[in-house]
């Protein structure tokens, strides 16, 4: 949920950020420039050593707090590491990702894990398009109809996550019976179309909130000429909108499988991974944290992360994502 | 914001950091002075106990200056209690001095070098005069490494009104559940049959009441012998035998209390706290209510049931051990067990504490208890019960769909994995 930025947010910020440097740098370094305009290798190289002094602060803290736990974590995961086994602490190699990989709860997560990445990532596009088509035209009463779509988006997800599992709670909840008798939350099926109702709903307004950004970047005129051309609204939406909005829609739907990947605190509160209900997140916590098995639990946190980069570079590098920040169409 | 503003506003907000920081430290320079030289604190990290607090203070006043326990209350999930400490000692965090143990988790602390051992003289009064099954779970290769403070062991409430007598075996008491149903009378067997510790608890009481073992007697080694298995098929014929409750695969204990105590139910195995309950929510149900030893597989061989309870360690990173096992010592000698057995329902580790006559108010199902202690079983001693009672829950879930030799073969080799740290939970 942290690293959610939108893209227009990340570049307002960044050019912020550029304007702010240049104007404190340019009285203090004018002098430096006009000599610098010379030809002197000696100049540039001073000048490169000062970037790199310059960077190094937020270097350093980049390795310290991303690039240090990554590479711990692997070489945790080469090794038999069970806290409660102290003195059978040894070098393992890859074992533990043959443990993992032909074991078949990680598979049965992983699966859980891509259903509900798939389905709720396509049902909040659908969804988030509608609710940001609506946003985007509302006349009346803009400022709320906004502030109203936001509201699920605004709440702490725990504690959405329990007002869920109150509703469908027999005794508790105002949902339990609305299928019959029994409790949902108890079989698999219908936990599993809980905790994606769940996310959907949490989820749906950031997704409409990308995708405005998005409509705000088709021309009036592109439609109006469209339109004067005899197309329909459908025909404007498909042939007009979605062809323009691309970037924007890539850029939304990257963001959202990142995230809905990781999904962890809605099963968390939910379900606590009864009934084959956990996500490859909530079995790298029970391993790790519950189990104390380092070992194990960073070689599911390290095939995470494997699994996270394999999405993002086939967005980026196959439907041509352009990455926040960069300009639009460029690719990286 | 226009620069002069900046300017003035240097000075206040200078000001400000500087109180700022002086208020961040100056408590951490009062805790520097405290901790040595004065009365040294115990922390005791233990789960909620509505009267412990009075313990406590007993023990404190008897300590006379030389020690001051400061009870910090855990969680109240026993998950959630672990963590907290596993983390904690994970980290060598010297803030915990005395610890409040599930039984299953003794072993697991011994084991990575997060408790110490109990010798000398707390050793011998830790033992002196306590039941062998729960001293055992205090044990890890053969050396103490706890002393326990309470037990527990289910029972079986059945209705006098529906049956004149208690079941002796479990097949007995699916029969006579099945006649009621025939009859129209309230039939149900109710217990615990959730995917959790509930449900590995009433395996192990099956398990062993049939002679069977789970694990080699040194613990290393997984077993699942012919008992196992013939407690795994009675789990089954008791889940199929369509008398237990329609929630049974979701049931956990105040569910099956609440349940009880509504009239389906003919028989509840649980713990000893659905009593007192009972007599408070529907007293005039309370009054057919009576109690007997958990059934058995064959009638011939009485039942072994499984005992929980707690017990209490010293952390390894504690900088006051001679006063923790002090105090630990304290907090669970017979007179400080006898009022937290009459005052929170937690039964005594120290045998003799049942004769005393104020046990018979609060426990008037004492007998049966103390005779259950006396042949106890223990749970699979093992550094990685935490481990093996997740594969066997899940294993075990829903007990409807358990094929014996098949799901004994399963367990096998779960707890194999898990032995050596190579099982993954789910």
């Amino acid at each position: 949920m942290s690293t959610n930025v939108t893209p227009g947010g990340a570049k307002a910020a960044a050019d912020e950020a550029g304007r702010a440097g240049r104007h404190a740098a340019v009285p203090a370094q004018r002098t430096g420039r006009r000599t610098a305009k010379a030809p002197l290798s000696e100049n540039k190289r001073a000048e490169r050593r000062l970037g790199w002094l310059l960077c190094a602060p937020a270097a350093l803290v980049m390795v310290a707090v991303t690039a240090y736990p990554i590479i711990y974590s692997v070489w945790l995961s080469l090794q038999r590491f069970d806290l409660r086994f102290p003195d059978q602490r040894e070098f393992v190699g890859l074992d533990n990702y043959a443990t993992v990989l032909t074991n078949e709860f990680w598979w049965t997560a992983f699966g859980v894990t891509a259903l509900i990445t798939v389905v709720t990532v396509a049902v909040e596009l659908v969804l988030g398009m509608g609710l940001a088509l609506i946003m985007h035209r509302t006349l009346v009463g803009r400022g709320i109809v906004r502030t109203a779509a936001l509201i699920p988006y605004g709440i702490v997800t725990v504690v959405a996550a329990f007002s869920w599992r109150y509703a469908w709670t027999p005794g508790t909840g105002y949902l339990a019976n609305l299928f019959g008798e029994g409790a949902p939350l108890t079989e698999r099926a219908s936990s599993l179309a809980i905790i994606m109702l769940a996310e959907i709903w949490k989820t749906t307004p950031f997704m409409a909130l990308l995708l405005m950004a998005g409509l705000a970047l088709v021309p009036e005129d592109l439609l109006k000429a469209a339109s004067t051309d005899g197309a329909t609204a459908w025909q404007r939406f498909t042939k007009v909108m979605l062809p323009v909005m691309k970037p924007a829609i890539l850029v939304a739907l990257l963001f959202r499988t990142l995230d809905a990947f990781r999904v962890f605190d809605n099963i968390f509160v939910l379900t606590a991974g009864g009934n084959e209900t956990s996500s490859v997140s909530m079995l790298a916590y029970n391993n790790l944290i519950r189990g104390l098995n380092l070992g194990i639990g960073s070689t599911m946190s390290v095939l995470i992360f494997l699994a996270v980069a394999v999405i993002a570079f086939v967005f980026v590098k196959l439907f041509g994502t352009a990455a926040p920040g960069s300009d639009d169409g460029e690719r990286r | 914001m226009t620069h002069p503003a900046r300017h003035r506003r240097r000075p206040a907000a200078r000001v400000a950091a500087a109180a700022a920081a002086l208020a961040l430290v100056a408590p951490l320079a009062a805790c520097g002075s405290g901790g040595d030289g004065g009365t040294p604190t115990i922390n005791l990290y233990y789960a909620p106990e509505q009267n412990l607090q009075k313990v406590v203070d007993t023990c404190n006043a008897e300590a006379g200056g030389r020690y001051k326990i400061a009870y910090r209350v855990l969680p109240r999930q026993a998950d959630d209690q672990r963590v907290q400490m596993v983390r904690r000692l994970a980290a060598r965090d010297t803030g915990m001095d005395v610890l409040g143990l599930d039984v299953t988790w003794t072993q697991e602390f011994a084991s990575a070098n997060w408790i110490r051992e109990w010798t000398g003289q707390d050793k011998a009064e830790a033992e002196q005069g306590t039941l062998a099954g729960p001293l055992d779970t205090a044990r890890y290769q053969g050396k103490l490494y706890a002393a326990p403070k309470h037990t527990n062991v289910q029972l079986l409430w059945y209705r006098s009104d529906l049956a004149q007598q208690p079941p002796k075996t479990w097949d007995e008491m699916i029969s006579a559940a099945q006649q009621l149903k025939r009859d129209g009378k309230p039939y149900q067997v109710l217990t615990m049959g959730a995917q959790y510790e509930g449900l590995v608890v009433l395996y192990n009481t099956l398990a062993e009441s049939a002679g069977g073992k789970i694990l080699s007697d040194d613990g290393k080694r997984a077993v699942m012998d012919a008992g196992t298995v013939k407690a795994l098929d009675q789990l089954r014929k008791l889940a199929t035998s369509g008398v237990t409750s329609p929630s049974f695969s979701n049931a956990t204990e105040d569910p099956v209390r609440l349940e009880f105590q509504s009239g389906a139910g003919a028989f509840q195995v649980n713990w000893p706290f659905v009593y007192p309950a009972m007599q408070e929510a529907s007293p005039e149900l309370a009054k057919t209510v009576k109690w007997a030893r958990v059934p058995g597989i064959d009638a011939d061989t009485p039942s072994r049931v499984t005992i929980g309870g707690i017990n209490m360690a010293v952390s390894a990173y504690s900088t006051h051990p001679a006063e923790s096992f002090e105090a630990a010592r304290c907090i669970r000698d017979a007179r400080n067990q006898r009022f937290s057995a009459v005052n929170d329902g937690v039964p005594p580790t120290i045998e003799k504490v049942y004769d005393d006559p104020e046990m018979d108010k609060a426990y008037p199902m004492k007998e049966t208890i103390l005779e259950e202690l006396k042949e106890p079983a223990v749970r699979p001693l093992t550094p990685a019960y935490q481990s093996i009672s997740t594969v066997m829950s899940a294993i075990l879930s829903p007990p409807s769909q358990i094929r014996p030799e098949q799901t004994a073969d399963e367990l096998r080799d779960a707890i194999s994995d898990a032995l050596q740290s190579k099982g993954v939970l789910p």
